[in-house]
Protein backbone atom coordinates (compact mmCIF):
# COMPACT_ATOMS: atom_id res chain seq x y z
CA UNK A 1 0.00 0.00 0.00
CA UNK A 2 1.07 3.56 -0.56
CA UNK A 3 -0.32 5.25 2.55
CA UNK A 4 0.13 2.99 5.58
CA UNK A 5 -0.53 3.51 9.25
CA UNK A 6 3.24 3.94 9.79
CA UNK A 7 3.10 7.38 8.16
CA UNK A 8 0.77 8.56 10.90
CA UNK A 9 2.74 6.86 13.67
CA UNK A 10 5.74 8.94 12.50
CA UNK A 11 3.64 12.13 12.35
CA UNK A 12 2.29 11.59 15.86
CA UNK A 13 5.82 10.75 17.04
CA UNK A 14 7.08 14.03 15.61
CA UNK A 15 4.17 15.85 17.25
CA UNK A 16 5.16 14.41 20.65
CA UNK A 17 8.82 15.22 19.99
CA UNK A 18 7.81 18.81 19.23
CA UNK A 19 5.69 18.84 22.39
CA UNK A 20 8.74 17.74 24.38
CA UNK A 21 10.97 20.44 22.83
CA UNK A 22 8.39 23.19 23.36
CA UNK A 23 7.87 22.03 26.95
CA UNK A 24 11.61 22.30 27.73
CA UNK A 25 11.41 25.92 26.59
CA UNK A 26 8.14 26.66 28.40
CA UNK A 27 9.04 28.84 31.39
CA UNK A 28 5.43 28.79 32.67
CA UNK A 29 5.59 25.02 33.32
CA UNK A 30 6.61 24.25 36.92
CA UNK A 31 7.87 20.78 35.96
CA UNK A 32 9.14 21.38 32.47
CA UNK A 33 12.06 18.91 32.45
CA UNK A 34 10.12 15.88 33.69
CA UNK A 35 7.10 16.80 31.57
CA UNK A 36 9.37 17.01 28.53
CA UNK A 37 10.90 13.63 29.45
CA UNK A 38 7.40 12.10 29.55
CA UNK A 39 6.46 13.38 26.06
CA UNK A 40 9.91 12.58 24.71
CA UNK A 41 9.62 8.93 25.78
CA UNK A 42 6.15 8.72 24.27
CA UNK A 43 7.59 10.14 21.02
CA UNK A 44 10.06 7.23 20.95
CA UNK A 45 7.19 4.71 21.16
CA UNK A 46 5.68 6.17 17.98
CA UNK A 47 8.89 6.96 16.09
CA UNK A 48 10.66 3.63 16.71
CA UNK A 49 7.60 1.38 17.15
CA UNK A 50 8.36 -2.28 16.45
CA UNK A 51 12.09 -1.46 16.16
CA UNK A 52 12.22 -0.98 19.95
CA UNK A 53 13.20 -4.22 21.69
CA UNK A 54 10.05 -5.35 23.62
CA UNK A 55 11.77 -5.28 27.02
CA UNK A 56 12.98 -1.71 26.38
CA UNK A 57 9.45 -0.65 25.42
CA UNK A 58 8.20 -2.25 28.64
CA UNK A 59 10.72 -0.34 30.76
CA UNK A 60 9.82 2.84 28.88
CA UNK A 61 6.14 2.38 29.69
CA UNK A 62 6.91 1.85 33.38
CA UNK A 63 9.12 4.94 33.52
CA UNK A 64 6.37 7.03 31.86
CA UNK A 65 3.82 5.73 34.37
CA UNK A 66 6.08 6.49 37.33
CA UNK A 67 6.83 10.02 36.10
CA UNK A 68 3.11 10.70 35.59
CA UNK A 69 2.16 8.98 38.85
CA UNK A 70 4.63 11.08 40.84
CA UNK A 71 2.84 14.21 39.64
CA UNK A 72 5.80 15.31 37.53
CA UNK A 73 3.76 15.80 34.34
CA UNK A 74 2.17 19.24 34.48
CA UNK A 75 0.64 21.58 31.93
CA UNK A 76 2.12 25.01 31.30
CA UNK A 77 0.08 28.20 31.04
CA UNK A 78 -0.51 28.55 27.31
CA UNK A 79 -0.70 32.04 25.82
CA UNK A 80 -4.32 32.27 24.65
CA UNK A 81 -5.48 34.66 21.94
CA UNK A 82 -7.89 37.19 23.54
CA UNK A 83 -11.57 36.42 23.00
CA UNK A 84 -12.28 39.73 21.21
CA UNK A 85 -9.64 38.86 18.63
CA UNK A 86 -11.11 35.39 18.14
CA UNK A 87 -14.58 36.88 17.77
CA UNK A 88 -13.36 39.36 15.15
CA UNK A 89 -11.68 36.53 13.28
CA UNK A 90 -14.87 34.45 13.50
CA UNK A 91 -16.88 37.28 11.93
CA UNK A 92 -14.27 37.78 9.19
CA UNK A 93 -13.89 34.09 8.24
CA UNK A 94 -17.52 33.06 8.90
CA UNK A 95 -18.69 29.69 7.60
CA UNK A 96 -15.35 29.14 5.90
CA UNK A 97 -14.00 28.12 9.34
CA UNK A 98 -16.21 25.03 9.14
CA UNK A 99 -14.66 23.79 5.88
CA UNK A 100 -11.41 22.38 7.36
CA UNK A 101 -13.27 20.97 10.39
CA UNK A 102 -15.69 19.15 8.10
CA UNK A 103 -12.84 18.01 5.84
CA UNK A 104 -11.81 15.45 8.49
CA UNK A 105 -15.08 13.47 8.36
CA UNK A 106 -15.48 14.08 4.61
CA UNK A 107 -12.05 12.67 3.74
CA UNK A 108 -12.52 9.85 6.27
CA UNK A 109 -15.79 8.90 4.61
CA UNK A 110 -14.38 9.23 1.10
CA UNK A 111 -11.35 7.13 2.00
CA UNK A 112 -13.13 4.34 3.84
CA UNK A 113 -16.02 4.02 1.38
CA UNK A 114 -14.75 5.05 -2.06
CA UNK A 115 -10.97 4.70 -1.99
CA UNK A 116 -10.89 1.43 -0.05
CA UNK A 117 -9.96 -0.77 -3.04
CA UNK A 118 -8.23 1.81 -5.23
CA UNK A 119 -4.88 0.72 -6.66
CA UNK A 120 -2.22 2.97 -8.10
CA UNK A 121 -0.16 0.75 -10.33
CA UNK A 122 -0.07 -2.60 -8.56
CA UNK A 123 -0.19 -1.10 -5.06
CA UNK A 124 -3.21 -0.41 -2.91
CA UNK A 125 -3.59 3.29 -2.10
CA UNK A 126 -4.66 2.82 1.54
CA UNK A 127 -3.61 0.28 4.15
CA UNK A 128 -6.39 -2.39 3.86
CA UNK A 129 -6.20 -3.42 7.53
CA UNK A 130 -6.61 0.10 8.88
CA UNK A 131 -8.73 1.86 6.23
CA UNK A 132 -10.70 4.06 8.66
CA UNK A 133 -7.67 5.17 10.69
CA UNK A 134 -5.55 5.85 7.62
CA UNK A 135 -8.36 7.78 5.90
CA UNK A 136 -8.84 9.79 9.05
CA UNK A 137 -5.11 10.55 9.13
CA UNK A 138 -5.29 11.81 5.55
CA UNK A 139 -8.34 13.86 6.51
CA UNK A 140 -6.48 15.41 9.43
CA UNK A 141 -3.54 16.38 7.24
CA UNK A 142 -5.92 17.80 4.61
CA UNK A 143 -7.75 19.72 7.33
CA UNK A 144 -4.48 21.22 8.58
CA UNK A 145 -3.55 22.27 5.03
CA UNK A 146 -6.98 23.85 4.50
CA UNK A 147 -6.85 25.58 7.89
CA UNK A 148 -3.42 27.02 7.07
CA UNK A 149 -4.61 28.22 3.66
CA UNK A 150 -7.68 29.83 5.22
CA UNK A 151 -6.01 31.53 8.18
CA UNK A 152 -2.60 32.16 6.55
CA UNK A 153 -1.02 30.57 9.61
CA UNK A 154 1.95 28.24 9.19
CA UNK A 155 1.73 24.48 9.83
CA UNK A 156 4.14 25.15 12.71
CA UNK A 157 1.42 27.24 14.34
CA UNK A 158 -0.84 24.20 13.96
CA UNK A 159 1.75 22.12 15.79
CA UNK A 160 1.87 24.75 18.55
CA UNK A 161 -1.93 24.60 18.89
CA UNK A 162 -1.86 20.78 18.97
CA UNK A 163 0.79 20.96 21.67
CA UNK A 164 -1.42 23.36 23.63
CA UNK A 165 -4.29 20.82 23.55
CA UNK A 166 -2.00 17.85 24.40
CA UNK A 167 -0.49 19.84 27.25
CA UNK A 168 -3.97 20.62 28.60
CA UNK A 169 -5.01 16.94 28.54
CA UNK A 170 -1.65 15.99 30.12
CA UNK A 171 -1.10 12.35 31.19
CA UNK A 172 -4.77 11.47 30.52
CA UNK A 173 -3.66 11.08 26.89
CA UNK A 174 -1.82 7.82 27.71
CA UNK A 175 -4.33 6.26 30.14
CA UNK A 176 -6.51 4.42 27.58
CA UNK A 177 -3.35 3.14 25.92
CA UNK A 178 -2.03 1.73 29.21
CA UNK A 179 -5.41 0.17 30.04
CA UNK A 180 -5.34 -1.70 26.73
CA UNK A 181 -1.91 -3.04 27.71
CA UNK A 182 -3.34 -4.23 31.03
CA UNK A 183 -6.16 -6.00 29.15
CA UNK A 184 -3.66 -7.89 26.99
CA UNK A 185 -1.59 -8.83 30.03
CA UNK A 186 -4.74 -10.09 31.83
CA UNK A 187 -5.49 -12.32 28.86
CA UNK A 188 -1.94 -13.70 28.86
CA UNK A 189 -1.96 -14.35 32.60
CA UNK A 190 -5.21 -16.34 32.45
CA UNK A 191 -7.48 -13.91 34.32
CA UNK A 192 -10.35 -14.93 31.99
CA UNK A 193 -10.05 -18.62 32.91
CA UNK A 194 -10.02 -17.78 36.61
CA UNK A 195 -13.17 -15.63 36.37
CA UNK A 196 -14.91 -18.39 34.40
CA UNK A 197 -14.09 -20.85 37.14
CA UNK A 198 -15.42 -18.59 39.90
CA UNK A 199 -18.59 -17.61 37.99
CA UNK A 200 -19.63 -21.17 37.16
CA UNK A 201 -18.89 -22.33 40.70
CA UNK A 202 -20.54 -19.65 42.81
CA UNK A 203 -23.30 -17.85 40.84
CA UNK A 204 -26.90 -19.16 40.86
CA UNK A 205 -27.16 -19.63 37.11
CA UNK A 206 -29.90 -22.27 37.16
CA UNK A 207 -32.65 -19.88 36.06
CA UNK A 208 -32.47 -18.60 32.50
CA UNK A 209 -33.38 -15.03 33.48
CA UNK A 210 -30.77 -14.98 36.27
CA UNK A 211 -28.15 -16.30 33.87
CA UNK A 212 -28.99 -13.54 31.36
CA UNK A 213 -28.87 -10.93 34.12
CA UNK A 214 -25.56 -12.26 35.51
CA UNK A 215 -24.06 -12.18 32.02
CA UNK A 216 -25.15 -8.60 31.19
CA UNK A 217 -24.43 -7.15 34.63
CA UNK A 218 -21.10 -9.02 34.74
CA UNK A 219 -20.09 -7.48 31.43
CA UNK A 220 -21.03 -4.00 32.66
CA UNK A 221 -19.36 -4.39 36.08
CA UNK A 222 -16.15 -5.81 34.69
CA UNK A 223 -16.03 -2.96 32.17
CA UNK A 224 -16.55 -0.44 34.98
CA UNK A 225 -13.51 -1.91 36.74
CA UNK A 226 -11.34 -2.20 33.64
CA UNK A 227 -12.62 0.82 31.74
CA UNK A 228 -12.53 -1.30 28.62
CA UNK A 229 -15.24 -3.46 27.06
CA UNK A 230 -12.67 -5.31 25.00
CA UNK A 231 -11.07 -6.64 28.20
CA UNK A 232 -14.42 -7.57 29.76
CA UNK A 233 -15.77 -9.46 26.76
CA UNK A 234 -13.30 -12.39 26.64
CA UNK A 235 -13.58 -12.84 30.41
CA UNK A 236 -17.37 -12.79 30.80
CA UNK A 237 -18.16 -14.48 27.46
CA UNK A 238 -15.71 -17.24 28.38
CA UNK A 239 -17.00 -17.41 31.96
CA UNK A 240 -20.80 -17.17 31.58
CA UNK A 241 -21.74 -16.57 27.94
CA UNK A 242 -20.31 -19.67 26.31
CA UNK A 243 -20.47 -22.33 29.06
CA UNK A 244 -23.87 -21.29 30.49
CA UNK A 245 -25.94 -19.31 27.94
CA UNK A 246 -24.78 -21.28 24.90
CA UNK A 247 -23.75 -24.53 26.59
CA UNK A 248 -26.69 -25.02 28.98
CA UNK A 249 -29.48 -22.85 27.51
CA UNK A 250 -28.49 -23.25 23.82
CA UNK A 251 -28.59 -19.50 23.10
CA UNK A 252 -27.71 -18.21 19.66
CA UNK A 253 -24.01 -17.21 20.04
CA UNK A 254 -24.47 -14.19 17.73
CA UNK A 255 -27.21 -12.76 19.99
CA UNK A 256 -25.18 -13.53 23.12
CA UNK A 257 -22.10 -11.81 21.70
CA UNK A 258 -23.85 -8.72 20.30
CA UNK A 259 -25.92 -7.98 23.41
CA UNK A 260 -22.97 -8.90 25.65
CA UNK A 261 -20.71 -6.34 24.01
CA UNK A 262 -23.44 -3.67 24.26
CA UNK A 263 -23.83 -4.46 27.98
CA UNK A 264 -20.09 -3.87 28.30
CA UNK A 265 -20.59 -0.49 26.61
CA UNK A 266 -23.23 0.39 29.24
CA UNK A 267 -20.41 -0.17 31.73
CA UNK A 268 -18.09 2.08 29.71
CA UNK A 269 -20.63 4.90 30.09
CA UNK A 270 -20.40 4.57 33.88
CA UNK A 271 -16.67 4.40 34.61
CA UNK A 272 -13.92 7.01 35.06
CA UNK A 273 -11.47 4.31 33.96
CA UNK A 274 -12.67 4.90 30.37
CA UNK A 275 -10.64 8.09 30.36
CA UNK A 276 -10.92 8.81 26.64
CA UNK A 277 -14.69 9.03 26.80
CA UNK A 278 -15.44 10.14 30.34
CA UNK A 279 -12.38 12.04 31.63
CA UNK A 280 -10.87 13.66 28.53
CA UNK A 281 -14.14 15.51 27.69
CA UNK A 282 -14.35 16.79 31.28
CA UNK A 283 -10.92 18.38 30.73
CA UNK A 284 -11.72 19.54 27.21
CA UNK A 285 -14.98 21.17 28.32
CA UNK A 286 -13.53 22.76 31.49
CA UNK A 287 -15.97 21.00 33.82
CA UNK A 288 -15.06 21.32 37.53
CA UNK A 289 -16.84 18.05 38.49
CA UNK A 290 -14.63 15.13 37.36
CA UNK A 291 -17.64 12.84 37.08
CA UNK A 292 -19.96 15.28 35.29
CA UNK A 293 -20.06 13.28 32.04
CA UNK A 294 -20.65 9.98 33.86
CA UNK A 295 -23.50 11.51 35.84
CA UNK A 296 -25.07 12.73 32.60
CA UNK A 297 -24.79 9.20 31.19
CA UNK A 298 -26.26 7.21 34.11
CA UNK A 299 -29.93 7.85 33.18
CA UNK A 300 -29.19 6.31 29.77
CA UNK A 301 -26.79 3.53 30.79
CA UNK A 302 -28.83 1.94 33.62
CA UNK A 303 -32.21 1.61 31.83
CA UNK A 304 -30.34 0.38 28.75
CA UNK A 305 -28.61 -2.34 30.77
CA UNK A 306 -32.02 -3.47 32.00
CA UNK A 307 -33.32 -3.41 28.42
CA UNK A 308 -30.35 -5.57 27.35
CA UNK A 309 -31.23 -8.26 29.90
CA UNK A 310 -34.81 -8.35 28.59
CA UNK A 311 -33.67 -8.32 24.96
CA UNK A 312 -31.22 -11.16 25.57
CA UNK A 313 -33.89 -13.18 27.40
CA UNK A 314 -36.41 -12.71 24.60
CA UNK A 315 -34.11 -13.01 21.58
CA UNK A 316 -31.63 -15.68 22.62
CA UNK A 317 -33.34 -18.51 20.72
CA UNK A 318 -33.67 -16.60 17.44
CA UNK B 1 -14.96 -29.91 39.99
CA UNK B 2 -11.29 -29.67 40.87
CA UNK B 3 -9.41 -28.37 37.89
CA UNK B 4 -5.96 -26.84 38.05
CA UNK B 5 -7.23 -23.28 37.49
CA UNK B 6 -4.83 -20.69 38.89
CA UNK B 7 -7.04 -18.17 40.68
CA UNK B 8 -4.22 -15.86 41.75
CA UNK B 9 -4.29 -13.67 38.60
CA UNK B 10 -7.67 -12.41 39.90
CA UNK B 11 -5.57 -10.31 42.27
CA UNK B 12 -4.95 -8.02 39.27
CA UNK B 13 -8.66 -7.20 39.14
CA UNK B 14 -8.66 -6.62 42.90
CA UNK B 15 -5.75 -4.17 42.52
CA UNK B 16 -7.57 -2.21 39.81
CA UNK B 17 -10.77 -2.10 41.87
CA UNK B 18 -9.00 -1.06 45.07
CA UNK B 19 -6.90 1.59 43.31
CA UNK B 20 -9.99 2.95 41.59
CA UNK B 21 -11.97 3.09 44.85
CA UNK B 22 -9.08 4.74 46.73
CA UNK B 23 -8.79 7.32 43.92
CA UNK B 24 -5.09 6.66 43.46
CA UNK B 25 -3.38 7.96 40.34
CA UNK B 26 -4.92 5.81 37.54
CA UNK B 27 -1.63 5.34 35.69
CA UNK B 28 0.03 3.97 38.84
CA UNK B 29 -2.95 1.68 39.45
CA UNK B 30 -2.55 0.22 35.96
CA UNK B 31 1.17 -0.42 36.44
CA UNK B 32 0.61 -1.96 39.89
CA UNK B 33 -2.12 -4.21 38.45
CA UNK B 34 0.27 -5.29 35.66
CA UNK B 35 2.98 -6.14 38.18
CA UNK B 36 0.65 -8.07 40.51
CA UNK B 37 -0.96 -9.99 37.64
CA UNK B 38 2.40 -10.97 36.17
CA UNK B 39 3.68 -12.02 39.58
CA UNK B 40 0.53 -14.05 40.29
CA UNK B 41 0.86 -15.83 36.94
CA UNK B 42 4.49 -16.59 37.84
CA UNK B 43 5.92 -14.71 34.88
CA UNK B 44 9.68 -14.07 35.10
CA UNK B 45 10.44 -10.32 35.26
CA UNK B 46 12.08 -10.23 31.84
CA UNK B 47 9.14 -12.07 30.27
CA UNK B 48 6.75 -9.59 31.87
CA UNK B 49 8.66 -6.56 30.62
CA UNK B 50 8.62 -8.03 27.12
CA UNK B 51 4.87 -8.72 27.30
CA UNK B 52 4.22 -5.16 28.48
CA UNK B 53 6.44 -3.69 25.77
CA UNK B 54 4.93 -5.75 22.97
CA UNK B 55 1.41 -4.82 24.11
CA UNK B 56 2.37 -1.13 24.47
CA UNK B 57 3.69 -1.01 20.89
CA UNK B 58 0.82 -3.07 19.45
CA UNK B 59 -1.91 -0.88 20.96
CA UNK B 60 -0.42 2.47 20.01
CA UNK B 61 -3.05 2.82 17.27
CA UNK B 62 -5.68 3.51 19.99
CA UNK B 63 -4.71 7.15 20.77
CA UNK B 64 -4.43 8.10 17.06
CA UNK B 65 -8.13 9.00 16.71
CA UNK B 66 -7.68 11.53 19.50
CA UNK B 67 -4.31 12.92 18.39
CA UNK B 68 -4.42 13.27 14.62
CA UNK B 69 -7.01 16.08 14.32
CA UNK B 70 -5.51 18.23 17.10
CA UNK B 71 -3.32 20.46 14.88
CA UNK B 72 -6.12 21.47 12.52
CA UNK B 73 -8.70 21.85 15.27
CA UNK B 74 -6.36 23.83 17.52
CA UNK B 75 -5.57 26.20 14.68
CA UNK B 76 -9.25 26.70 13.82
CA UNK B 77 -10.02 27.38 17.47
CA UNK B 78 -7.34 30.05 17.53
CA UNK B 79 -9.15 31.73 14.65
CA UNK B 80 -12.60 31.60 16.25
CA UNK B 81 -14.20 28.26 15.31
CA UNK B 82 -16.04 27.99 18.63
CA UNK B 83 -17.16 31.61 18.52
CA UNK B 84 -18.46 31.11 14.98
CA UNK B 85 -20.42 27.95 15.86
CA UNK B 86 -22.07 29.72 18.77
CA UNK B 87 -22.99 32.68 16.58
CA UNK B 88 -24.47 30.41 13.88
CA UNK B 89 -26.68 28.44 16.22
CA UNK B 90 -27.80 31.52 18.08
CA UNK B 91 -29.42 32.56 14.78
CA UNK B 92 -31.47 29.33 14.51
CA UNK B 93 -34.44 30.28 16.66
CA UNK B 94 -36.35 27.01 16.39
CA UNK B 95 -33.61 24.76 17.76
CA UNK B 96 -33.83 23.77 21.40
CA UNK B 97 -30.81 22.20 23.09
CA UNK B 98 -32.55 18.83 23.40
CA UNK B 99 -33.64 18.74 19.75
CA UNK B 100 -30.20 19.83 18.56
CA UNK B 101 -28.51 17.09 20.57
CA UNK B 102 -31.08 14.52 19.39
CA UNK B 103 -30.20 15.35 15.78
CA UNK B 104 -26.51 15.01 16.64
CA UNK B 105 -27.18 11.70 18.44
CA UNK B 106 -28.89 10.32 15.34
CA UNK B 107 -26.14 11.55 12.99
CA UNK B 108 -23.40 10.17 15.24
CA UNK B 109 -25.06 6.80 15.67
CA UNK B 110 -25.85 6.34 11.97
CA UNK B 111 -22.35 7.43 10.91
CA UNK B 112 -20.74 5.06 13.41
CA UNK B 113 -22.99 2.26 12.18
CA UNK B 114 -21.43 2.80 8.75
CA UNK B 115 -18.01 2.41 10.32
CA UNK B 116 -17.25 6.14 10.34
CA UNK B 117 -16.44 6.28 14.03
CA UNK B 118 -14.08 9.24 13.74
CA UNK B 119 -16.79 11.58 12.36
CA UNK B 120 -17.44 12.90 15.86
CA UNK B 121 -15.39 12.80 19.02
CA UNK B 122 -14.61 15.08 21.92
CA UNK B 123 -11.62 17.05 20.60
CA UNK B 124 -12.84 17.47 17.03
CA UNK B 125 -16.62 17.79 17.39
CA UNK B 126 -17.89 18.19 20.97
CA UNK B 127 -15.44 20.79 22.23
CA UNK B 128 -15.36 23.08 19.20
CA UNK B 129 -18.91 22.55 17.84
CA UNK B 130 -21.55 20.53 19.67
CA UNK B 131 -21.16 21.84 23.23
CA UNK B 132 -21.01 25.55 22.24
CA UNK B 133 -23.98 24.99 19.90
CA UNK B 134 -26.02 23.31 22.64
CA UNK B 135 -25.25 26.16 25.04
CA UNK B 136 -26.01 28.79 22.43
CA UNK B 137 -29.35 27.16 21.60
CA UNK B 138 -30.45 27.45 25.22
CA UNK B 139 -29.14 31.02 25.51
CA UNK B 140 -30.91 32.14 22.34
CA UNK B 141 -34.27 31.14 23.84
CA UNK B 142 -33.77 31.77 27.55
CA UNK B 143 -31.00 34.35 27.93
CA UNK B 144 -28.13 33.89 30.36
CA UNK B 145 -27.96 30.41 31.92
CA UNK B 146 -27.17 29.61 35.56
CA UNK B 147 -23.65 28.12 35.75
CA UNK B 148 -24.64 24.58 36.96
CA UNK B 149 -27.14 24.31 34.10
CA UNK B 150 -24.52 25.45 31.60
CA UNK B 151 -22.14 22.76 32.87
CA UNK B 152 -24.86 20.13 32.70
CA UNK B 153 -25.55 21.04 29.05
CA UNK B 154 -21.84 20.62 28.26
CA UNK B 155 -21.73 17.26 30.03
CA UNK B 156 -24.86 16.13 28.15
CA UNK B 157 -23.18 17.11 24.86
CA UNK B 158 -20.24 14.82 25.67
CA UNK B 159 -22.63 12.10 26.86
CA UNK B 160 -24.61 12.32 23.63
CA UNK B 161 -21.44 11.84 21.60
CA UNK B 162 -20.49 8.76 23.66
CA UNK B 163 -23.95 7.16 23.45
CA UNK B 164 -24.15 7.73 19.70
CA UNK B 165 -20.67 6.34 19.14
CA UNK B 166 -20.92 3.26 21.36
CA UNK B 167 -24.31 2.02 20.20
CA UNK B 168 -23.68 2.78 16.54
CA UNK B 169 -20.21 1.36 16.01
CA UNK B 170 -21.06 -2.17 17.08
CA UNK B 171 -23.52 -2.53 14.18
CA UNK B 172 -20.70 -2.01 11.71
CA UNK B 173 -19.37 -5.33 10.42
CA UNK B 174 -15.73 -4.30 10.08
CA UNK B 175 -15.49 -2.71 13.54
CA UNK B 176 -12.84 -4.01 15.93
CA UNK B 177 -15.35 -5.26 18.52
CA UNK B 178 -17.01 -7.56 15.98
CA UNK B 179 -13.62 -8.92 14.90
CA UNK B 180 -12.68 -9.43 18.55
CA UNK B 181 -15.94 -11.28 19.33
CA UNK B 182 -15.55 -13.51 16.27
CA UNK B 183 -11.98 -14.43 17.28
CA UNK B 184 -12.95 -15.22 20.88
CA UNK B 185 -15.93 -17.35 19.85
CA UNK B 186 -13.80 -19.19 17.30
CA UNK B 187 -11.20 -20.16 19.92
CA UNK B 188 -14.11 -21.65 21.88
CA UNK B 189 -15.22 -23.63 18.83
CA UNK B 190 -18.19 -21.44 17.80
CA UNK B 191 -18.13 -20.19 14.22
CA UNK B 192 -20.34 -17.12 13.99
CA UNK B 193 -20.97 -14.95 10.94
CA UNK B 194 -19.92 -11.35 11.78
CA UNK B 195 -22.95 -10.01 9.88
CA UNK B 196 -25.30 -11.86 12.24
CA UNK B 197 -23.57 -10.33 15.29
CA UNK B 198 -23.86 -6.89 13.73
CA UNK B 199 -27.59 -7.45 13.02
CA UNK B 200 -28.34 -8.64 16.55
CA UNK B 201 -26.85 -5.39 17.82
CA UNK B 202 -29.62 -3.39 16.13
CA UNK B 203 -32.38 -3.89 18.80
CA UNK B 204 -30.04 -2.50 21.49
CA UNK B 205 -28.88 0.33 19.22
CA UNK B 206 -32.50 1.43 18.63
CA UNK B 207 -33.32 1.14 22.35
CA UNK B 208 -30.26 3.26 23.20
CA UNK B 209 -31.44 5.98 20.82
CA UNK B 210 -34.96 6.00 22.28
CA UNK B 211 -33.77 6.14 25.90
CA UNK B 212 -31.21 8.88 25.31
CA UNK B 213 -33.59 10.95 23.15
CA UNK B 214 -36.08 10.74 26.04
CA UNK B 215 -33.37 12.01 28.42
CA UNK B 216 -32.69 14.89 26.03
CA UNK B 217 -36.38 15.83 26.15
CA UNK B 218 -36.04 15.91 29.92
CA UNK B 219 -33.00 18.19 29.49
CA UNK B 220 -35.18 20.67 27.57
CA UNK B 221 -37.75 20.56 30.34
CA UNK B 222 -35.04 21.24 32.93
CA UNK B 223 -33.73 24.21 30.94
CA UNK B 224 -37.27 25.68 30.74
CA UNK B 225 -37.83 25.10 34.45
CA UNK B 226 -34.53 26.57 35.66
CA UNK B 227 -34.56 29.64 33.43
CA UNK B 228 -38.21 30.47 34.19
CA UNK B 229 -37.32 31.52 37.74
Amino acid sequence: MIVSLDVFYILVGLLFAATAVMTVRDATNPRRMTTALFWGLYALVYLLGERLPPAVAGVLMIVMALVAGAGLVRPGRAAVVPETERQASAVRLGHRLLVPALAIPAVTMLGSVALKDVHIGARLLLDPNNVTLVSMGCGSVAALALACALTRATPLQGVREARRLIDAMSWAVVLPHMLAVLGLLFAEAGVGKAVAHVATTYLPLDSRLLACAAFCVGMALFTVVMGNGFAAFPVIAGGIGIPVLVGVYHANPAVMAAIGMFSAYCGTLMTPMAANFNVVPVLLLDLPDKNAVIKAQLPTALPLLGANIVLLYCLMYR
Amino acid sequence: MHTAVNLWPLLGIAVVTAGFLLRLHPVLVVIAACAVTGWAAQMPVMHMLESLGRAFIKTRNLPLILLLPLAAIGLLERFGLKEHAQASVARIRSATTGRLLTVYLLAREVAAAFGLTSLGGHPNMVRPLVAPMAEAAAEARHGTLPEPLRRHIRAMSAATDNVGLFFGEDIFVAFGAIVLMQTILKTEGLDVDPIRMALWGIPTAVTAFVIHAWNLRRLDARIRRETAR
